[in-house]
């Protein structure tokens, strides 16, 4: 069983994590979209931390029997690199949206460059 | 305006020393030849010499690499209805009076995309370094592979397009190290690809932009996106004149 100590501010931590990201959801400082990864977390964490016989349960689904903890990091893990993957597609498509722009600033720039020359000369 | 007219797309980053006679040089071929020169967000005065020397500057606001600069040009030459471009580099390498023989297949209706490549058939003076000719015939037979017909150098940036290949690579032009997949893209696209034997020059200012990293960068990078080009599928684009 968690110690009740640790229990406590496992507890207070989560729902730290997850008002600050209702308030910067609030704030329109981070998009739902995103957000609902985070306060998934925060409710993840929120539950092995309250329920003090969870991480040890939780292992023993999973045949983890050693150190119950290791649930928690191979949780945590896979977690980060799901949500990093999910920048990578999201910072490639920015960069796709990016260049498609500078090349639209190009050609406009260019077509009222002209215009601009034509209306001077007539 | 542009009826009947080419379209010169040359992409430029702080090219400022050889950008003048390079606009000079392509303008001066006695061809129906507008000069669309595109400034990657150069540092130096690239834009102002393109324009003294009568070339249409695009200027980007920052750098996209070549890929992006080239295809603003030819985003460029389809909104303003050219029916035939060609591509040259902004370092003077790619000799101008070369140009009536890169666009001799597609005045002929013989083909949408055509390649000025140094060794066609092995002909031409030029002999590169050992690991580049490596490089150059490894990624020519990938392509011939996925691409079902065979091709010899694909890494040449020294092109000739038609109004097809033109409406093709402006809606969808690769971004850096653009030359080889774009080759793929034409091809699997069903456009009519040939190649013909050109002279090339040494680079007049400046050096090659390849250093070892980016030479293993640039390997790694187009053998990917040429396996993922190649498991995409793409539109067959229009026939001429339809």
């Amino acid at each position: 069983m968690t110690p009740l100590r640790v229990s406590i501010i496992g507890v207070v931590a989560s729902i730290l994590l997850i008002l600050v990201v209702l308030e910067l959801i609030r704030g329109r400082r981070l998009k739902e979209r995103y957000a609902i990864l985070w306060l998934v977390t925060g409710v993840v964490l929120l539950v092995l931390s309250a329920w003090r016989d969870g991480l040890n349960t939780v292992a023993g689904w999973l045949g983890v029997t050693g150190y119950p903890p290791a649930v928690l990091f191979a949780v945590a893990t896979l977690f980060i690199l799901l949500v990093l993957l999910h920048y990578s597609t999201v910072l490639s498509k920015l960069t796709d949206e990016n260049v498609d722009l500078a090349q639209r600033i190009a050609l406009l720039e260019e077509r009222l460059d002209r215009s601009r020359g034509s209306s001077e000369q007539a | 305006m542009s009826s009947g007219r080419i379209a010169a797309v040359v992409p430029a980053y702080d090219e400022e020393g050889a950008i003048g006679k390079v606009v000079a040089e392509i303008r001066s071929t006695g061809l129906a030849i507008d000069v669309v020169v595109v400034d990657d967000a150069s540092t130096d005065d690239t834009a102002r010499a393109a324009r003294a020397a009568g070339a249409t500057v695009l200027t980007l606001p920052f750098n996209v690499g070549i890929g992006g600069a080239v295809q603003t040009g030819l985003r460029y030459a389809r909104d303003e209805g050219y029916p035939r471009a060609v591509r040259l580099d902004g370092d003077g390498q790619h000799d101008a009076r070369e140009l009536p023989k890169l666009l001799a297949p597609i005045e002929l209706g013989e083909a949408d995309l055509v390649i000025g490549s140094r060794f066609v058939d092995g002909g031409g003076s030029y002999r590169p370094p050992l690991a580049r000719r490596i490089g150059i015939r490894v990624f020519a037979r990938l392509v011939s592979l996925l691409g079902g017909q065979r091709v010899t150098d694909t890494t040449s940036g020294f092109v000739a397009l038609d109004r097809r290949a033109i409406e093709l690579f402006a809606a969808e032009y690769p971004h850096d190290y653009p030359e080889v997949e774009a080759t793929l893209v034409a091809l699997r696209s069903g456009l009519r690809l040939t190649q013909v034997q050109v002279e090339m020059r040494e680079r007049e200012t400046g050096t090659s932009s390849i250093t070892f990293v980016r030479a293993v960068y640039y390997v790694v990078k187009v053998t990917l996106s040429l396996l993922v080009a190649s498991l995409r599928r793409y539109p067959r684009v229009e026939e001429a004149g339809t």
